[in-house]
């Protein structure tokens, strides 16, 4: 009898045939029980652990702002999430190739460690950053990629770029320590918002919006919204940490709705000194250095992740030519290269303008026809008679910038 | 019921007999020394393979293809044993341990011996318990093979010495051994999932080779479904998402959250299709 009867049945006779059968099917609770626990936890556990926004006392939008500017955190360690939807249509590979091929203009060598090569991954997509910071002379930022790292470490004279993936390294020097700032490539929030403030003026209103906790600390949220209609940026929130000033968040949301255009943020913050050893770097054996003597070149390149301009050949060709109009938000930049017909409309053009034409739309206003590419943020306008129009302004606005500069 | 309650009292020592000869017939078979066999020359394989490439000095693996740490190996032969565990981690070690798993239980009623393994006063429960506990050491000596080999491999062809973590810092060559190891215990668990998986397909089915074959083909299904941009929301729930943040323990300071988002999900998983196991098993009819 034994093999045929599971050990918590003592007498399965003919009878009580409906009843195990009852039973048998009441030990597939067991799992589906499991089952819904382990989703009730995912589900309600962020929901528990979201304690509402902490009690802190009122402060005024100029009080916070000070506070953001006194701030003075030199040592800290922490991890960064930062999310870029900039609407860019996703071309894959053909963007890097694209990346690689603006580096070979440059002249550079092409090394996987360069920092501007690196910096071009973080326009797009969500991307973990690890930052630590002991003083002006030591900092690093670490990108975390599967299975491999790519570093940058600054100590002290000396610039580190090391890719695990392809085990390069590539170095260099900064004259005078403390002037690294710029070398970094704005990847806190702190750069962020510090970029964000600098164009407060009196077309941007800036208001207080409650408190927030981030990365486990208790902060106050900071809201700058444009004045003016016609501005690309909807809002930007700052998250600002109660206790140090330093920022925390910074999300900035697009007035067409929707996801964030850049979302950066702590998920991990600690102002403890972090370990000397962080900052120190040597080498590895058999790792192909690339020495660069000139950032400057880098600096220049890299830009900002956020807003950077996907051509920077034909944008640095029409600097010369460079006016601005309007103010504050709705400023529009005018790029006039004198070349009519900017953009190939002929039948000269062929495929490749079939393929531009594609990616832009086409419009008609009192300076003529020309063509719109658009991303979530940044709207450009290249007109028929060679006249480049960016800014972060809506489609409509550009038009309009566009007739009144004629 | 009181035979099974005195049978329960009495019988640590008869669990561990159990469990005993459970694991002498499953690392007796031929099929599981083939496994490791197989399992054992990976690391070999990649290493030989990585020594004739930079036989001329040239470096390895330029622009970081192939699998993680690949460049590394020729400056250091510790990174062998990390590279070996993330090239067999994604399809042979799964593959190995599903084999195992499927054939569990299936495998004893294919050959009529499971209704004999059941009159052994041991009760279907802890029979199926010693099955799991018997796979699982599987997992754990599969992993440490393929470590093994590569370490060892390593040691022969390549230098060794202080090594460089993939966040820029240095270790001593002692602490990147330990970490070696506590890669190794990582993978080893990761494949608790896929053994709980093949333990509850074993039950469902008399026959071995279906059970391998199902456990296997969901693997590989499950690992294709983890390739599709487009599922993205399931991904996190795929017992192989996140398989190769083992890489993270090579981080400095190490990161955390992938690694134990694996480990929860592993966990969620044996429980779930372990428990799945027990249902199916302690109320099956027995025929074979």
């Amino acid at each position: 009898m034994a093999p045929y009867e599971s050990e918590n049945t003592t007498t399965a006779g003919e009878a009580d045939e409906p009843r195990t059968r009852r039973r048998r099917a009441a030990r597939y609770a067991v799992p589906v029980t499991v089952m819904g626990v382990a989703a009730a936890t995912i589900g309600l556990v962020p929901a528990l652990a979201d304690s509402g926004d902490p009690d802190l006392p009122e402060i005024t939008a100029a009080q916070l702002i000070e506070k953001i500017a006194q701030s003075d955190v030199e040592r800290l360690s922490g991890t960064v999430r930062i999310t870029t939807d900039l609407g860019l249509p996703d071309l894959g590979g053909l963007e890097s190739g694209l990346m690689s091929g603006a580096r070979a203009q440059g002249g550079d060598d092409g090394s996987s460690a360069d920092p501007s090569a690196k910096l071009a991954e973080l326009a797009s997509g969500t991307h973990t950053l690890r930052v630590a910071a002991d003083g002006p002379d030591r900092q690093k930022v670490s990108l975390l990629e599967n299975a491999a790292e790519y570093s940058l470490i600054h100590d002290g004279k000396d610039v580190w770029g090391y890719d695990s993936a392809s085990n390069e390294v590539y170095h260099g020097t900064v004259d005078a320590s403390g002037e690294d700032r710029e070398q970094r490539p704005p990847a806190t929030p702190k750069d962020f918002a510090e970029e964000a403030l600098k164009s407060v003026d009196d077309t941007t209103s800036v208001t207080v919006d409650g408190t927030a906790q981030v990365a486990g600390r208790d902060a106050y949220k900071l809201v700058v919204k444009p004045r003016q209609s016609g501005s690309t940026v909807g809002a930007i929130s700052i998250a600002v940490d109660h206790e140090t000033g330093m920022p925390l968040k910074f999300t900035l949301t697009p007035s067409s709705g929707g996801a964030a255009v850049v979302d950066v943020g702590f998920t991990k913050v600690s102002f403890d000194r972090p370990a000397a050893s962080t900052f120190e770097f040597t080498p590895p054996k058999g790792a192909e250095v690339t020495e660069d003597g000139d950032l400057d070149k880098g600096r220049e390149h890299s830009g900002k992740p956020g807003k950077a301009p996907k051509s920077e050949a034909d944008l640095a060709k029409g600097l010369d030519g460079l006016k601005m109009l309007g103010e504050g938000w709705n400023t529009v930049a005018v790029f006039d290269d004198g070349e009519a017909g900017g953009l190939p409309t002929g039948e000269a053009g062929g495929d490749l303008e079939g393929f531009l034409g594609s990616l832009g739309d086409r419009v008609e206003g009192e300076f003529g026809t020309g063509t719109v590419f658009g991303t979530r943020l940044v709207n450009a306008l290249i007109t028929e008679d060679g006249k480049v129009y960016v800014g972060a302004v809506t489609k409509d606005a550009l038009v309009k910038a566009a007739d009144a500069g004629k | 019921m009181s035979r099974a309650e005195a049978v329960r009292g009495a019988s640590p020592l008869w669990t561990l007999g159990l469990l005993r000869s459970e694991l002498i017939t499953t690392f007796r078979r031929r099929r599981t020394l083939a496994l490791l066999g197989v399992l054992a020359a990976v690391p070999v394989l990649v290493g030989v393979a990585v020594r004739i490439e930079t036989g001329d000095g040239t470096s390895a693996g330029g622009g970081g293809g192939g699998p993680a740490f690949l460049s590394q190996i020729i400056n250091n032969g510790l990174f062998l044993v990390f590279t070996a565990l993330a090239a067999t981690l994604p399809f042979f070690l799964p593959m190995a341990v599903g084999v195992v798993a499927g054939d569990a239980v299936a495998g004893e009623a294919n050959a009529g011996t499971l209704r004999y393994l059941l009159v052994a006063p041991a009760g279907r429960s802890r029979l199926l318990l010693t099955k799991y506990a018997a796979v699982m050491a599987f997992c754990l000596v599969a992993t440490l093979v393929v470590a093994v080999s590569a370490l060892v491999t390593g040691a022969l062809l390549f230098p060794l010495g202080d090594l460089t973590t993939i966040s820029g810092t240095r270790i001593s060559f002692s602490e990147g051994l330990a970490r070696a190891l506590l890669i190794a215990l990582v993978v080893a668990v990761s494949l608790i999932g896929v053994a709980a998986l093949g333990l509850f397909v074993s039950t469902l089915t008399d026959s071995g080779i279906a059970a391998m074959a199902t456990t296997v083909g969901l693997l590989i299904t499950v690992q294709i479904l983890d390739q599709i941009p487009q599922l993205h929301a399931l991904h996190p729930y795929l017992f192989s998402h996140h398989w190769l943040s083992f890489a993270d323990l090579m981080r400095e300071p190490v990161y955390w959250d992938d690694l134990t988002k694996n480990l929860g999900l592993q966990a969620l998983y044996a429980a779930v299709f372990g428990s799945a196991a027990w249902a199916r098993f302690t109320a099956k009819d027995i025929t074979a």
